[in-house]
């Protein structure tokens, strides 16, 4: 095979990869859109704040320790242990848990009937709150994340792609982990929804509350139930990401790159945010190889945006978003 | 009518049990608006209890009192004896307090089926972990539900649409599917808003049978507002008047029937 179509090939795949990664972050997005009709800005926030309490637990940090110091003079920063990482994970999704029924308290039981916009800006208003606090209770430095997962460079793959072609692809191990972990979330998640009363419940929230509640729904606990699910979702992307690139403030933007792949995989469909994530990180990365090049490169920051746009021209509702249908 | 006490026999020849639900004084305002003035009756065990009225007249608000989606300004909703404190929409739901609504509110991206199986919610006792986790007794649980919905479906004769997503259904077949999914939750009241509105005859004729058949088959007590009155006359036991949010007229169809007050809310007579 000639070299320029391998290399063509380890692109696409670590393409691939790279869109699972988005599309872990898109999922919590859909999930939150299609039980409250909400476009909860703060999910990427909430993957650093996941993020941050995993590194924190897992490395004896004292919360709050700034605060702390400046208000008592002392100089307490770890508790001096460590806790193992599967423990670690757990206590965070318990917090995730917590966070979500604070928010539902303090935030949305408020906001019940009034329009999308408000509920958007709360989000917004809860985005900036949440990454002040995860600095404050956390501290503002990277974080290394380390929960055990495979760094570097597959030797497996390298070699059976060498003996296959006679050229190794370089396909990072921790991509791997992210591809295995987001099919089973999903799988987990897919099942979740369609077999469990909770699923059908949440469904069913989602497409009519007043009819939702004449069954009996109570729709604050669906709203709890869908932010603890979409927290535990942003746990998972704040471990990928966080493992990948360290844990730091600019996690919080990924949430930005979770945008163009929900228009293009539409607002309302897990299956849509994990093809628009695959479609976003394979074109991205083959423009910047084959086009990028010509035009002094750096596409991958514009490129996701500008296929999103022009989806939006053809196929507003996304690829497998609810067709737009206005009767008159 | 103290004799009732102890229910009646109806014109055609049903028992009537006991009183289940009683309104006492019920007034509802919406700021200056008063949609409900002072009204009082009861619902008993078993009766096909229906309310009518012109345009306006404050009877679907009535039913929304009765499951809860408004709280009367003042007055008591007692039920099986007990009166109702202030409660959501969804605990009443939980007392088997079943309803459809006039502008039909199903799950339209939901299949016919998972429609239906929304309305056993209440009836789910597995947590939310069992659920998760498909453990143990979750998945023979929802068989069991799963059972008693296809009966259903068999009863009200809708198994050729089980799958469809109920968005595609037809405006009759939507009804129908609504009156399923209360049915599911076995309930102890049954609360029909306009079941019969926007139908052709056919359709009425069916949805008139299925009311029946259902109350004889399961004795389930329904309460109904309809605007058309011959349906209204064959398919109740007793019926309330409303007009203007005050009652006008209580008891037996024959009897509201010649009520003065009844006819004249219907034809329209000079208020002065």
């Amino acid at each position: 095979m000639p070299d320029q179509l391998l290399f063509a090939m380890e692109v696409t795949l670590n393409g691939l990869m790279a869109g699972v990664m988005y599309a872990l972050v898109a999922l919590g997005f859909v999930l939150i859109y299609k039980a409250s009709g909400i476009f909860n800005y703060a999910q990427g926030v909430l993957a650093l704040f996941a993020a941050l309490t995993l590194v924190g637990i897992q490395q004896g940090q004292v919360p709050f320790a700034h605060l702390i110091n400046a208000m008592t003079g002392m100089h307490v920063s770890h508790f001096g242990w460590t806790v193992p990482s599967i423990l670690a994970i757990i206590l965070t999704a318990g917090v995730m848990v917590g966070l979500a029924i604070v928010i539902e308290k303090l935030v949305l039981k408020h906001l019940v009937n009034q329009a999308p916009i408000i509920l958007f800006m709360a989000t917004i208003g809860l985005a900036y709150f949440l990454e002040g606090f995860g600095d404050v209770m956390w501290g503002a430095d990277i974080k290394k994340l380390d929960v055990g997962l495979p760094q570097g460079i597959s030797e497996t793959v390298e070699s059976v792609t060498d003996s296959l072609f006679g050229y190794g692809f370089f396909i990072d191990n921790l991509d791997i982990v992210a591809t295995v972990v987001a099919v089973l979330l999903v799988t987990a998640l897919t099942l979740f929804s369609q077999y469990s009363k909770q699923g059908r419940a949440l469904r069913a929230v989602a497409d009519d509350h007043q009819a939702a509640l004449s069954v009996g729904i109570s729709l604050r606990f669906i709203w709890i139930l869908v932010w603890s699910i979409a927290g535990f979702v942003a746990l998972v992307a704040g471990i990928m990401w966080g493992s990948k690139s360290g844990v730091q403030f600019s996690l919080s933007l990924i949430a930005l790159k979770a945008l163009p792949v929900l228009m293009l995989g539409g607002f309302t469909s897990i299956p849509g945010a994990i093809v628009g994530g695959l479609i976003i990180g394979v074109g991205e990365k083959l423009f910047e190889f084959t086009i990028g090049p010509m035009i002094g490169g750096a596409t991958e920051n514009w490129f996701a945006y500008v296929l999103a746009l022009i989806f939006l021209v053809f196929r507003p509702q996304g690829l497998f978003g609810e067709k737009i249908i206005e009767r008159v | 009518m103290n004799d009732m006490s102890d229910g009646y026999i109806t014109a055609d020849g049903r028992q009537i049990g006991g009183v289940l639900m009683e309104l006492k004084n019920i007034t509802l305002k919406f700021g200056g608006v008063t949609a409900i003035s002072d009204i009082s009756f009861d619902i008993r065990q078993g009766e096909i209890r229906a309310i009518i009225g012109p345009n306006g007249a404050g009877k679907s608000s009535m039913l929304n009192v009765i499951s809860g989606f408004y709280i009367p300004t003042e007055g008591e909703v007692w039920f099986k004896g007990y009166k109702r404190g202030p409660m959501r929409p969804y605990e009443i739901a939980g007392l088997g307090i079943a309803r459809t609504f006039q502008n039909i509110a199903l799950f339209d991206g939901m299949s016919v089926l998972d429609n239906i199986m929304t309305g056993r919610l209440t009836l789910m006792k597995s947590g939310l972990l069992s659920q998760a986790m498909w453990w143990g007794g979750a998945s023979k649980e929802e068989d069991a539900h799963r059972e008693k919905v296809e009966k259903i479906i068999d009863f009200l004769e809708i198994q050729p649409i089980r799958k469809t997503p109920v968005g595609r259904l037809p405006y009759g077949l939507k009804k129908r599917v609504e009156l399923a999914r209360a049915l599911a939750a076995e309930p102890k009241i049954l609360l029909l808003d306009e079941p019969m509105a926007g139908m052709n005859v056919e359709e009425k004729e069916d949805m008139c049978r299925f009311i029946l058949d259902v109350n004889d088959e399961f004795g389930t007590t329904t309460v109904l507002i309809e605007h058309d009155m011959g349906v209204v006359m064959d398919l109740s036991d007793r019926v309330v008047v409303m007009d203007y949010g005050r009652k006008i007229g209580d008891g037996p169809p024959d009897e509201v029937r010649n009520n003065q007050d009844v006819i004249d809310a219907y034809l329209g007579v000079a208020h002065d």
